[in-house]
């Protein structure tokens, strides 16, 4: 910039002409003023996101404080908190735990499949191992989410490939012994909560494996070798060592399986039971019963819970994993 | 013992870890040989007998037909606003440090940080509360704004590996800020554009939780076989259609992946 101020473009010989008229000007004007480039770059994103994005979330919050006439089904616009009330209502408190379980039970099966795949690929795999461990891992990440879905339907089905492979190993009494059980089973596994709980598991494992394994390469490998140099057994090594330097890690993989398990509405509708989770409230509020105020209300519950998950995640250093 | 090889890993690592491997791949194969299974009515494992008619009866079909011609408009069109807005907010992130910088790409990142239904939700509400009816434009809003990120992540980070000094040498050179848009910049990150666009892409052909909100009666390929998978209708043509849609998300990635595999940060790890 101070070489333009002092050789103005007139007198300093250029190699190029400059190229004139509007263009010229424009291009003038961006390299003396920077900033002003800089806001015509910023401005669409912005633009955009702020609407569109912003916007409508301010649209949800200010949504969950109307209500609706249960005797017209119309929204009235007027400010209440009555919707709030009707959350607190037994049957949406029960949605709401049983949503928050299933979200800590899947994060912690995510994270104890996870780790051995993220830990040999951090650790072990070296050049085409490597490349093939982040192939493996970042394709089915990519995969489609309902064919993933479909794939376990398929699996999961009474007459499907589990049910003939358990047959085959002379198991099959323990599916059934599983299935009667009360809460966990049902008529067939895709009719079961543990249906649901195995896809979720599934569909989200690869948000975890990333994290981890990217906080298991920081750690030198020296630490490990001093580890075992000073007497500590593999186990002792793990526990004190390569544990605590995972954790953040696995925290910030565990927000991802836990706010998506959280919003999902998709996966219990097709594999699972009739009990609802939040995501199917929402859905079916907003839908067939034509209440938004309430299915409003009812997304601002994992929006807050994330908000405390990530106030706490942030404190354990989650963010520097990420 | 070459020094490049590090110790072999104990015997228990190796199987958990292989173990985990095909718990990941193994259901999405499963797909592959439903695509050609004489069985009509069930999911009978194994399948009775091997057909390639279900390739025929789908290929007839017009609903699928007219799901994919949308999935793949709004894709695109998606994909192109994604790409000039991730690559506008990349560019004005990584060349300069000014106020509020954390905050933008907070904003970016946030549509994909945020589970799919609140976005969904929320878009949902904005049109009922903006009275806009549903339509091509709708999703297309939707699909673009989470789209952005992925975009914009492959940008950064080859922002990041660009010189600025060839920027100051094209300008020391003559050139005007256009030409050195044209003949510096866009060559340089014309791959990591390319791989952005890719998975944006993907993204959109795929995404079915924001796209209920947004699509009133319009059906997307999502959402043609999440009507087959609460209501089967023709269970073949769902495997049909299921394998294709594994085979055209799958290609963007592995592209994508080849195009920035020797950069610092390779696409497709922030999904």
């Amino acid at each position: 910039m101070s070489l333009d101020a002092a050789m103005p473009r007139a007198t300093a010989p250029a190699i190029l002409p400059g190229s004139g008229g509007l263009r010229g000007a424009l291009s003038d004007l961006f390299w003396r003023r920077p900033q002003f480039l800089l806001l015509l770059m910023l401005l669409p994103p912005v633009l955009w996101l702020g609407i569109v994005y912003i916007g409508s979330l301010f649209a949800l919050l200010l949504q969950s404080f109307f209500s609706i006439d249960e005797f017209s089904g119309l929204i009235n616009r007027q400010f209440t908190l009555k919707t709030y009330g009707d959350l607190l209502q037994a049957a949406n408190l029960d949605i709401i735990l049983r949503t928050v379980t299933m979200a800590a039970l899947v994060t912690l099966a995510a994270a104890v499949i996870a780790f051995p795949i993220a830990y040999y690929a951090a650790r072990y795999a070296r050049g085409r191992w490597k490349a093939l461990f982040y192939l493996g891992v970042m394709l089915p990440l990519w995969s489609s989410y309902l064919v993933k879905i479909y794939a376990w339907k398929l699996i999961l089905a009474k007459e499907g490939i589990l049910t003939w492979l358990l047959a085959k190993l002379h198991l099959l009494w323990l599916l059934d012994a599983w299935l009667s059980l009360p809460v966990v089973g049902g008529n067939s596994l895709s009719v079961s909560s543990t249906g649901t709980f195995i896809v979720f598991v599934y569909v989200w494992l690869p948000f975890m494996i990333l994290p981890v394994q990217a906080a298991l390469e920081r750690v030198p490998g020296n630490l490990v070798e001093a580890s075992s140099d000073l007497g500590a057994s593999p186990g002792q090594t793990f526990r004190n060592v390569l544990f605590p330097l995972a954790l953040p890690g696995i925290v910030a993989g565990s927000i991802f399986t836990f706010s998506l398990t959280l919003g999902d509405y998709i996966i219990p509708q097709i594999i699972g039971t009739s009990r609802l989770f939040i995501g199917q409230a929402v859905y079916s509020q907003q839908g067939t019963a034509g209440n938004i105020p309430l299915a409003a209300a009812f997304t601002v519950v994992p929006i807050v819970i994330m908000g405390f998950y990530l106030w706490g995640a942030k404190r354990m250093g989650a963010f520097d994993a990420l | 013992m070459r020094s490049d090889r590090g110790p072999s890993a104990p015997i228990g690592l190796k199987l958990a870890a292989t173990g985990g491997l095909l718990f990941l791949h193994l259901p999405i194969l499963l797909i592959f040989v439903y695509a050609f299974t004489t069985e009509e009515k069930s999911f009978v494992w194994p399948p009775p007998g091997l057909t390639t008619q279900w390739f025929a009866v789908t290929w007839n079909r017009p609903d699928v037909w007219q799901a994919l011609s949308l999935s793949v408009r709004v894709a695109a069109i998606s994909t192109a606003i994604a790409l000039v807005l991730g690559t506008l907010c990349a560019a004005a992130v990584s060349r300069t440090k000014f106020f509020g910088r954390e905050t933008i790409s907070l904003l970016v990142i946030l549509p994909i940080a945020l589970p799919g239904i609140i976005t969904g939700i929320a878009l949902r509400s904005a049109f009922a509360l903006a009275e806009i009816p549903f339509s091509f434009w709708t999703i297309v809003l939707g699909h673009a704004t989470f789209c952005v990120v992925v975009v914009y992540n492959n940008a950064v980070a080859r922002f990041r590996r660009t010189s600025g000094s060839m920027i100051e040498a094209s300008m020391d050179l003559g050139a005007d800020g256009f030409q050195t848009f044209r003949h510096v910049v866009l060559p340089n990150i014309a791959t990591a554009l390319l791989a952005g666009g890719m998975l944006a892409f993907a993204l959109s052909f795929d995404e079915v939780i924001v796209t209920t909100f947004t699509a009133g009666q319009q059906q997307t390929v999502p959402i043609w076989m999440l009507e087959e998978l609460i209501r089967p209708r023709q269970r073949p043509v769902t495997n049909v259609v299921a394998m294709v849609v594994v085979l055209v998300t799958l290609l963007p990635i592995l592209v994508a992946y080849y195009l920035t595999r020797d950069g610092d940060q390779i696409a497709g790890s922030g999904k």
